[in-house]
């Protein structure tokens, strides 16, 4: 047992870098979903029907377009930095958790930009 | 190599259940839930850019028995999670921390979730009559 004292042992080390952001940004893209997913959900049940055409008339314009896009961007950028957590948490073995990590990146990234570029393709094509 | 049995420091299933701890997992269970949803969303997205006939596919397969399950249960676990997240940013900026604000909340969001699913779903049904 070492008899120097935590604290001495903490000196000069610098911080553990991360901090609270990841924290932070968590409740960041969670304040912002509030208005986002509860526009997005009533605007959908609201519309007189969910046929394509009426779907794809209602995306084209250009505030809805807008808010789509930035609902997909915090949304995946919530859901990783959630299911994050949930990985850091119950999975142990070194290996298999960066492997996890890795594939959450990749996986949100892969989703959000997916659902961002069909937005735009409804937006802007034809 | 036999191991005595030494005495254990109590884990979950010693305490009294509190409905803090069901709010608590079910807040970590509908979130991950909601992260497949993403994706369930984005394939929407995709297949109403994709034209008509891929929106009706996509469409079809929501509207099965096994989609409108799924749709149901994405719905409650949303507004369970919005609910309960919006008790969680109280409790992060120090209100409704005594017992009985804890209970009531908890109560509160599990109500307002069944309540706010089914508003939506009789509104879907009312506004999208087939």
């Amino acid at each position: 047992m070492s008899l120097r004292s935590p604290l001495g042992r903490a000196l000069g080390l610098g911080s553990a870098k991360a901090g609270t952001r990841h924290w932070w940004s968590q409740r960041v893209s969670a304040v912002a979903l509030v208005p986002l997913t509860l526009w997005f959900v009533f605007s959908l049940v609201l519309l007189p029907g969910l046929d394509h055409e009426t779907v794809r008339v209602w995306l084209q314009f250009p505030v809805n377009g807008f808010l789509a896009i930035t609902l997909v961007a915090v949304m995946a950028y919530h859901s990783y930095l959630g299911t994050v957590v949930i990985v850091e948490d119950y999975i142990h073995t070194e290996a298999i958790k960066i492997f996890g990590l890795l594939g959450l990146q990749f996986l949100h990234v892969l989703a959000g930009g997916a659902g961002i570029f069909a937005i735009l393709h409804i937006a802007f094509g034809r | 190599m036999s191991v005595r049995a030494r005495p254990l420091s109590p884990y979950l299933d010693i305490y009294r259940w509190r409905i803090g701890m069901s709010m608590s997992i079910l807040h970590r269970l509908t979130g991950a839930f909601m992260a497949i949803g993403l994706l369930a969303l984005v394939y929407w997205l995709i297949a109403l850019a994709n034209g008509a006939p891929s929106y009706a596919r996509a469409m079809a397969l929501f509207s099965s028995p096994a989609g409108l399950i799924l749709l149901s249960a994405w719905t409650f676990s949303f507004f369970y999670h919005l609910l309960n997240g919006l008790r969680h940013l109280l409790w992060d900026v120090g209100l409704g921390f005594e017992r009985a604000e804890r209970n009531a909340s908890g109560w509160l969001v599990i109500a307002g979730a069944i309540v706010a699913t089914a508003a939506v779903w009789m509104l879907l049904w009312h506004f999208n009559r087939p």
